[in-house]
């Protein structure tokens, strides 16, 4: 069976979908984190398949692919930063206590 | 490349690492406000100079330069130095941040900029994450628990956005073939209502897209994480994150919905009426939440909510009505409007709270006997949020709803005007705290002279779009040229 267009496509899909089901669910905040990630990566991988798999204009979904891993350093690097001054306050990492501000 | 068409970004890039330089090498703190201030100016300069110069693309078709963008960036470059000038006496609540602050503001409104030029999928990306990613940090920065815990849920929510945003456009790449929007506009052209099957992986880009900017704007569905976040922000980026981060949201919503959906007729006005439905949701969520509140930065959160309800009302006329070069520069003289006045009514917060917050309505109470000036602007700033005549929030929503009207949206407008009606309970809630309680203390509030400057410029151009909203009439309307097939 060759692996074609279609195959990446399910795995962006299904890794976009782990990714945002995890971010929802999950209660630890660096969970959270890798979980945005996934949901990152699977989109890289998607602009990666349409470029190799379609015929314009190749370079264009590899670059954005380039500038996406900076993006997502940048944003879980502050994220982190964010996080640990949380954890200095509150001693653990738990967003169900993130329940200072509501309505 | 025609790089040199940048020169307002590129100057306020240089401002910012400049800033940073200052704060790290000199020891008088008021040179890095000087830096950012003469930095702001100079940016302001290079963008009324690039005023006439034809419509072109700029790296590759990557921006593109037409009335609309520049309209844009003036109105950011100023809100950032209203905020800045707003703001001297509150940095020293953040005595080691304060080139910091300075530095990100500077960087967030650069993103704001690029965002309102963007003309291709991975500029837009990269300065809206610019935006993001700097205001993240800049929440965070009054370091105590409040603003921390805005921050946490501000990150969060804000990447899982922009993961969903990423998805949604690398999906847009793949069907149509191309990161320009001038190709994905063509791509998007093949879509009719009888082979809407075929296109199910471009729409579904489409609507993920959406709510990207839908959450950027906090347009109903995605509200949730306004609210909290303005309440622990410090003020002064509470008050950028309502006006610069949201408008420049708005900006790429409009020039994105223009360009891609131009040609396709019946899909775009099926888009208008979701829009329409959506501005509906927006302005009665945020006006009924508002009526509970007694934090005022958290009542402004919801205000600002109801607002964007508005905004979206005239998303929603250029959708049905199809790109009416009329409805977006009544946009524009809106978003003029709305940010003048929000200016006005957080500088008086932002003063009040130069030593410790002072984030309850009651806190203002006797606000009128204790620094008349104070209140007055306040009372300005929040009428003209109201709408009452004869100020600019008056002006801008009755050039929107009438707009609206004529364009068969009369349900919308109706609506909104009773929106109009429930938010003047709020607002003069907090006019009757000014005005009529007792102070707890007879104390003058202190003010500086620079904050002084960003109040009286405010409360003139509330005062002068009221009276004569001829002058900046004329300004919306060349505003309102969009580059929609370069």
């Amino acid at each position: 069976m060759d692996i074609g267009l279609t195959h990446y496509l399910v795995l962006a899909v299904l890794l976009f979908g782990i990714g945002l089901y995890g971010a929802l669910s999950r209660r630890h905040a660096i969970v959270i984190l890798m979980c945005i990630e996934l949901m990152l990566n699977a989109a890289n991988i998607m602009l990666v398949a349409f470029s190799k798999y379609t015929a314009y204009h190749q370079f264009d979904g590899q670059a954005l692919v380039m500038f996406c891993f900076v993006v997502a350093a940048a944003e879980v690097s502050v994220g982190l930063a964010i996080i640990i001054t949380f954890y200095r306050r509150r001693k653990n990492i738990d967003i169900r206590d993130v329940n200072l501000l509501k309505w | 490349m025609n790089l040199d068409m940048l020169r307002p970004e590129i100057c306020l890039a240089v401002t910012a690492v400049a800033v940073i330089a200052v704060d790290l090498f000199c020891r008088i703190k008021w040179l890095v406000n000087i830096t950012s201030v003469a930095g702001l100016l100079a940016s302001i300069c290079m963008a009324l100079l690039l005023i006439g110069n034809s419509e072109q693309s700029i790296g590759n078709g990557l921006f593109i330069l037409d009335n609309y963008a520049i309209y844009f960036k003036l109105l950011f470059l100023g809100i950032a130095l209203l905020v800045i000038l707003a703001s001297t006496d509150y940095v020293k609540r953040l005595p080691k941040l304060h080139g910091e602050f300075h530095a990100l503001l500077l960087t967030a409104t650069l993103g704001a900029m690029l965002t309102a030029a963007a003309h291709d999928i991975i500029a837009m990306l990269l300065s809206i994450e610019l935006t993001a990613i700097s205001l993240y940090a800049l929440v965070a920065m009054l370091k105590n628990t409040k603003s921390n815990e805005s921050a946490v849920k501000y990150i969060l929510l804000g990447a899982v956005n922009s993961a969903v945003l990423l998805f949604g456009l690398a999906l847009i790449f793949g069907f149509s073939g191309s990161t320009s929007f001038t190709t994905i506009a063509a791509a998007v052209s093949t879509i009719q209502v009888g082979n809407i099957a075929d296109h199910a992986g471009l729409l579904f880009g489409l609507v993920l897209t959406l709510a990207g900017f839908a959450f950027k704007i906090a347009a109903v569905p995605f509200h949730m994480w306004a609210p909290d976040v303005y309440e622990g922000a410090p003020t002064p980026i509470t008050l950028f994150l309502s006006t610069v981060s949201k408008i420049a949201g708005l900006s790429i919503l409009m020039r994105f919905m223009l360009t891609a959906f131009i040609q396709t007729d019946s899909l775009i006005n099926n888009l208008g009426i979701i829009l329409a439905i959506v501005s509906a949701l927006t302005m009665t969520a945020g006006n009924l939440i508002a009526i509970t509140q007694h934090n005022i930065k958290r009542l402004l959160a919801y205000s600002s909510i109801a607002q964007s309800g508005y905004m979206l009302i005239v998303v929603a006329v250029a959708a049905i009505g199809l790109h009416s070069a009329a409805s977006i520069s009544n946009l524009l003289y809106y978003l003029v409007a709305f940010a003048i006045a929000e200016v006005a009514v957080f500088s008086v917060i932002i003063i009040a709270s130069r030593n410790a917050d002072m984030d309850d309505i009651s806190d203002y109470a006797g606000l009128a006997k204790r620094s008349p000036l104070l209140a007055c602007a306040m009372t300005l700033g929040l009428l003209s949020l109201m709408g009452l005549p004869p100020l600019a929030g008056f002006m801008g929503k009755f050039f929107v709803f009438s707009q609206a009207a004529q364009n068969g949206l009369l349900w919308l407008v109706l609506i909104a005007v009773v929106n109009s009606v429930i938010s003047a309970y709020y607002y003069l809630k907090i006019v009757r705290t000014i005005w009529m309680d007792a102070p707890a203390s007879a104390d003058a509030v202190k003010t500086s002279l620079a904050p002084k400057l960003a109040l009286l410029i405010s409360c003139t151009g509330i005062l002068l779009l009221g009276i004569l909203p001829a002058l900046l009439n004329k300004a919306a309307e060349w505003g309102s040229f969009l580059a929609l097939w370069n």
